[in-house]
């Protein structure tokens, strides 16, 4: 199985009509069993076509034509336009909505969160790649085009969360490489506030049969990972977690951001030696390289199963 | 984006918070005019977005406006951790009964703003949470319904504060809230916020910082405030190479190639994106090597634009060679970035096969890109070279070439 | 008409090189501005050969054989 979408999934894209999102809309609907992408939002494009999903001036006319719920949406619009978006998505009893756009301002990432917390909708991103089942379904341009994402994701028990998009898929490429493949691939976005932590998502690949181990990368700055190790503590979590810590240079440069908006070392909770010493207070192995973390898996798995 | 104090505290008035009758100014003999107009003892303090000014004498205290002209002009001669003083503000020395701070952040796990209150003030409030933590109170509160003020008066309370002070300082926090979330702030503190003789209150500092996605939507504030669209305020100073950079990235609108950092070292990078040019930056370092700059590449940048940042970093004193490395790509094309950064080469007046010590980016368009690095005899690496073999690649070159 | 950058060269036959209606044609299809419309005339664009994106747009546009983008790292291999 997978967490949060599977070949089943109807999504729109909101914005299809942009350049990344027509692309998107494509790479989607390649991948695998080929996404459900029921519609597509652009205001004024009413009756146009993106590599034939129809396109509507609002969501509330693509779940009309569709003619039952619409479990998700992808918003790819420019960040001005992007809250006024996800409301309408989650006022049209969208439950899960992944948020392409960058440069949002944190003030309206937390009300759409806290919008969605209210009506039960869930958000990944902002500033991420989305979803991938690997040869089942994609939601979202993780991955690439079809062809580059069968090159990089396989099938498998390894369950990945990563604030890095292109982190999510060089990470699955070398579990894949060593014969370890994934349940289900989460970018969940490089900024200080998202939808969706580890801590969060952990709860769905526990439940998940599939998913036998995690695999997270992590940069400094924010307290997600201290929020992952208190979780994984209090909850006695089944599932094996292999940690790669990036930016560890930052802790030299306080107050200075690098690579994604929420990488900044403002605190001591934020740097990378210390996120690297809450994680493994709670017994998450931190890999030193990539390359390391197929072994690292492999020995966790071999010391849960039994002999 | 900081703000500077005197910025800070124009916001703070603007939101209806008492404040000192302050002055700003970046002359020692309007100091003096302002010292005049307080008509009492006066603090000079230094205007640095940096701390420790105190320690380094940014702060002075002048018992006549003859002495506030002399402070003023020492003050705004003394360079504070490389910052050179905007200018200074000239505060009446106000008698203060007791310091309070109260301050508003984002929390990034709840994902709600969180007003945070003290009736211990003038120090770090980190300082005061973890020597009397029960003098803290935090308080969430939604961003989405309008804030009333039971909130602030529950945290104030939950500090022991009573009476009328409790009464003065509710609306207060709940002023300094509001403007926190109007503004898009990501620190919005008063510190210390002063109870005077009289009962009074009154903001005695205060810092603030808004959010750089932001600052389009507050246009107006800034324009008033004297704040320009090119004043970045980073932790340091852009230097002249990462101006330069900046200028690359701004040849088109096709993808990023910038966000240029300079460091001390001689291996060049040109590398990408997010999550990948922080890898690669710690794996060239643990392998021993000393990066010339950071930067970035994504989202698919024109053949110009890589080679501008290519050729930008190649010219760079000190460098001998290049490393061109990114995590798997599925946006930005391996062929389009081989192009500029050969291109860069050859317009120097390069041997690109001499000058890349490494070019490790598989992903979109790879087939393509090799063949184009073949033909320049370029070493070049596929996804089955990790981000940390081909960064170790590179550093041991530039170690032959020593 | 044959123009050649770095990476890229571009080559239009002769005969169809005053044909407005092509001219107009491949500098619209042209998704980085290797083609210009110098008044009914085509006009190959040399500073921006090398950002061709193989996209083939301006292959599809024209008479088959009289535009013919070349991969000069690759021998001159025809696209």
């Amino acid at each position: 199985m997978s967490i949060l979408v599977d070949a089943t999934t109807t999504f729109i894209v909101q914005g299809i009509t942009g350049r990344e999102a027509v692309n998107l809309t494509r790479e989607c609907l390649d991948y695998g069993a080929g996404a459900k992408v029921v519609g597509g939002v652009t205001p004024g494009r009413l009756g146009r076509e993106v590599h034939g999903v129809p396109v509507f001036d609002t969501v509330a006319q693509a779940v009309q034509h569709h003619g039952a719920p619409i479990d998700g949406s992808v918003v790819t619009v420019p960040p001005a336009f992007t809250k006024d978006a996800v409301f309408e998505a989650i006022e049209n009893g969208i439950k899960l909505i992944v948020i392409v756009t960058e440069r949002i301002p944190r003030r309206d990432v937390a009300q759409m969160v806290e919008l969605a917390q209210l009506r039960g909708a869930r958000i990944i991103g902002p500033n991420c790649l989305g979803i991938i089942v690997p040869d089942v379904v994609k939601m979202g341009g993780i991955g690439g085009p079809a062809k580059d994402a069968a090159k990089s994701y396989a099938p498998g028990p390894v369950g990945v969360i990563s604030r890095s998009g292109g982190m999510t898929t060089e990470m699955s490429s070398t579990l894949t490489a060593a014969g370890l493949g994934q349940s289900t691939a989460v970018s969940i976005g490089g900024d200080a506030i998202i939808g969706s932590s580890y801590a969060e998502l952990m709860p769905l690949f526990e439940a998940d049969e599939q998913t036998q181990a995690i695999v997270i990368y992590t940069e400094p700055g924010g307290r997600m990972e201290a929020e992952l190790a208190r979780w994984v503590t209090e909850n006695q979590s089944r599932l094996p977690i292999v940690a790669f810590m990036a930016g560890r240079f930052m802790d030299e440069m306080p107050g200075m951001s690098f690579g994604h908006a929420g990488t900044i070392v403002e605190g001591k909770e934020d740097t990378a030696t210390e996120k690297i010493a809450r994680l493994a207070e709670a017994g998450i192995t931190v890999a030193e390289e990539i390359s390391q973390i197929p072994e690292l898996i492999q020995a966790k798995l071999a010391e849960r199963s039994p002999a | 984006m900081r703000f500077f104090e005197y910025e800070a505290r124009e916001i703070v008035k603007r939101a209806g918070i008492p404040v000192t009758d302050f002055g700003f100014t970046t002359d020692a003999g309007e100091a003096r005019a302002i010292a005049e107009r307080i008509g009492g003892p006066v603090v000079i303090k230094s205007q640095v977005l940096t701390g420790g000014r105190m320690k380094a004498g940014g702060v002075q205290f002048a018992d006549t406006p003859e002495e506030a002209e002399a402070h003023a002009r020492d003050v705004l001669a003394l360079e504070i951790n490389g910052h050179a003083p905007r200018g200074v503000l000239v505060d009446p020395k106000a008698e203060v009964a007791q310091e309070y701070y109260a301050g508003v952040v984002w929390d990034g796990i709840r994902k709600q703003p969180v007003m945070i209150f003290s009736p211990v003030g003038g120090i770090d409030i980190e300082q005061v949470a973890e020597e009397q933590p029960d003098k803290v109170g935090r308080r969430h509160f939604s961003n989405i319904l309008p804030l009333s003020e039971f909130a602030a008066k529950e945290v104030v309370a939950s500090t022991g504060v009573t009476g009328s002070a409790l009464n003065k300082l509710v609306p207060i926090v709940t002023k300094l809230a509001r403007l926190f979330v109007a503004h898009d702030m990501t620190l919005a503190e008063i510190n210390p916020l002063g109870r005077l003789a009289d009962g009074s209150f009154v903001a005695l500092d205060a810092h603030m910082d808004m959010e750089n996605e932001a600052r389009g939507r507050h246009r107006a504030l800034l324009e008033d405030l004297g704040v320009g669209d090119e004043e970045t305020r980073q932790a340091r100073e852009a230097t002249p190479f990462e101006l330069a950079g900046e200028e690359v990235d701004a040849m088109d609108h096709r993808g990023v190639a910038g966000n240029v950092t300079e460091f001390d070292g001689n291996l060049g990078l040109v590398i990408g994106a997010g999550g990948g040019s922080l890898t690669l930056f710690d794996a060239v370092r643990s392998s021993g090597g000393d990066p010339a700059n950071y930067c970035e590449i994504g989202g698919n940048p024109s053949v110009r634009k890589a080679a501008g940042l290519a050729k930008l970093v190649l010219q760079k004193p000190g460098v001998d060679k290049i490393a061109v490395m990114m995590s798997i790509v599925s946006n930005t094309r391996v062929d389009i970035v081989a192009r500029g950064v050969i291109k860069a080469c050859l317009e120097l007046g390069f041997d690109p096969a001499e000058k890349i010590a490494i070019f490790r980016i598989p992903g979109a368009w790879e087939d393509e890109g090799y063949k184009i690095l073949d033909r320049y005899g370029v070493e070049y690496a596929d996804r089955s070279v990790s981000l940390h073999e081909a960064a170790r690649r590179a550093v041991e070159k530039i170690g032959a070439a020593a | 008409m044959r123009k050649d950058a770095t990476f890229i060269g571009v080559e239009v036959t002769d005969a169809v090189t005053g044909d407005a209606a092509l001219a107009a044609k491949l500098e619209e299809v042209c998704p980085v501005d290797i083609y210009a419309d110098a008044g009914g005339q085509v006009d190959i664009v040399e500073e921006n050969l090398d950002e061709c994106v193989l996209c083939r747009l301006c292959l599809d546009a024209s008479p088959e054989g009289t535009v013919r983008v070349l991969k000069l790292y690759e021998g001159g291999a025809v696209l």
